[in-house]
């Protein structure tokens, strides 16, 4: 067989399948952008302690999310869905430009103030959710994923042991600076409100939990501080 | 066809091929003989509905492969085998990742890496090399049909044996009633590990071994 014929074999070989590929992508696009939507809800919902099943999901959204609001990083209100703000994009504007996603959830009349945090892990983008209470320092819940941290080692930060240390803990400190939490190689202080155990095996990751609690909340401080002054 | 006209006329499920389909799941089975494929083995079996759905997943990518390859195996340029078969392969297992996205979105994510980890079992790639290659489209369609079958149920027996004696449920649903657990049984948490996987694949390829004398090796 000639040169010829294997390289315009491999070219037909490859455009076919680049078709087929790319008209079953379109198609089930929008099936996978749903699925996509309920888990975010699924994600929020558990900061705030709802377990929610599928198929309820949408429904418990609305019935708990009673307001969604995007902030400057002025802490002022401006245009725009919560829901649909792209935190990849968002971290790659300076501050200024920022848009803020908050989701306030009422829940038997206690409000929670659901904040959502992307970052990057070991190796690849690690993100998640942290619902605050009335309060605006104390953390209720905090739900954390990751695209391709190592099973067993930095994935860990999306099972439930190293979410339920993050409640009670406190942002800010008695002065009402902010602290943030951080995560702390080889354990952390029992009584430090402001650190959590890091995980064996996956510092990288906690550091990267780290930085992306310290940059993705300290830019609601204007909003929280103003929240409280009223 | 040359073939056509020298092999004699066989019916759909001749004795030959019904063996084709059937050899794989018994005495040339993927895993438990040829012992092929033990990766994603050891990862998925902790729950029975993954691997179910990962076992689905490998009989669609190895049977359709197996057809395409065979429809194709008088056109592919020898030089670049290797590499239309990685196509074929690579083309299958994003279909079937797509489409896991769109209708089973939670079994998706559990299985994660592994749908992907598809392309690289070694036994989807063996049997396009040493079968589709060289036969007509049923016979390999049954191959493919058949090794994916033998890597799938030796997949779904672990994950059961996993699953129940793990977590003490199946599919989910709870298996072991109440008043055991009242009576003092705890579920074995090793089970879940990955070691416990390979202990039990050794233990599934010893009954094997045991129950058919003819694949112990006396070498």
């Amino acid at each position: 067989m000639s040169n010829r014929y294997v390289f315009i074999y491999a070219s037909v070989m490859v455009i076919v399948v680049a078709l087929v590929l790319s008209t079953a992508a379109t198609l089930l696009r929008p099936l996978q952008e749903r699925n996509m939507r309920i888990e975010k809800m699924q994600n929020i919902l558990s900061t705030i302690g709802i377990p929610a099943p599928r198929a309820e999901a949408i429904e418990l959204f609305e019935q708990y999310i009673t307001e969604t609001k995007v902030l400057n990083h002025l802490g002022e209100e401006v245009e725009g869905d919560a829901f649909e703000v792209d935190l990849q994009d968002e971290n790659r504007k300076p501050v200024e430009e920022r848009q803020l996603p908050l989701f306030i959830a009422d829940v038997e009349g206690e409000l929670y103030y659901i904040i959502p945090v992307r970052g990057n892990g070991l190796w690849g983008a690690i993100w998640g959710y942290l619902s605050f209470k009335g309060d605006l320092n104390t953390i209720a819940g905090a739900n954390f994923d990751h695209a391709s941290e190592t099973p067993g080692l930095g994935a860990e930060i999306a099972d439930p042991p190293f979410e339920q240390q993050f409640l009670g803990k406190r942002i800010f400190d008695d002065d009402g600076d902010f602290r943030s939490v951080r995560v702390v190689r080889g354990g952390a202080p029992a009584d430090d409100p402001h650190a959590v155990d890091g995980i064996s095996g996956g510092t990288i990751t906690s550091n990267g939990v780290t930085a992306m609690l310290r940059d993705g909340l300290q830019v609601y401080k204007p909003y929280f501080e103003k929240q409280k002054t009223l | 066809m040359s073939e056509n006209n020298s092999a004699p006329k066989e019916t759909l499920f001749s004795p030959r091929n019904k063996k084709l389909l059937s050899e794989p799941i018994g005495t040339s089975n993927p895993i438990t003989v040829q012992v092929l494929g033990i990766c994603s083995v050891l990862a998925v079996t902790v729950q029975l509905r993954a691997s179910l759905v990962l076992a689905i997943a490998v009989v669609a990518v190895m049977g359709s492969a197996n057809v395409i390859i065979s429809l194709l195996r008088h056109g592919i340029p020898p030089r670049i085998r290797i590499i239309v078969q990685l196509t074929v392969i690579a083309s299958l297992v994003i279909l079937v990742d797509q489409v896991l996205k769109a209708f089973v979105y939670d079994v998706s994510r559990q299985l994660s890496v592994f749908v992907g980890l598809i392309i690289t079992n070694c036994i989807i790639m063996g049997r396009l090399e040493a079968f589709a290659l060289q036969n007509k489209v049923w016979p390999s369609f049954l191959d493919g049909v058949g090794n994916a079958a033998g890597y799938g149920s030796i997949l779904i027996l672990l994950a059961a044996i996993r699953e129940f004696f793990g977590s003490g449920t199946l599919m989910g649903y709870q298996m072991i009633p109440n008043f055991v657990y009242d009576i003092g049984y705890v579920d074995n948490g090793f089970m879940i590990l990955p070691p416990m996987a390979l202990i039990t694949v050794g233990i599934i390829i010893w009954i094997h071994r045991h129950r058919d004398r003819s694949l112990v090796d006396v070498s």
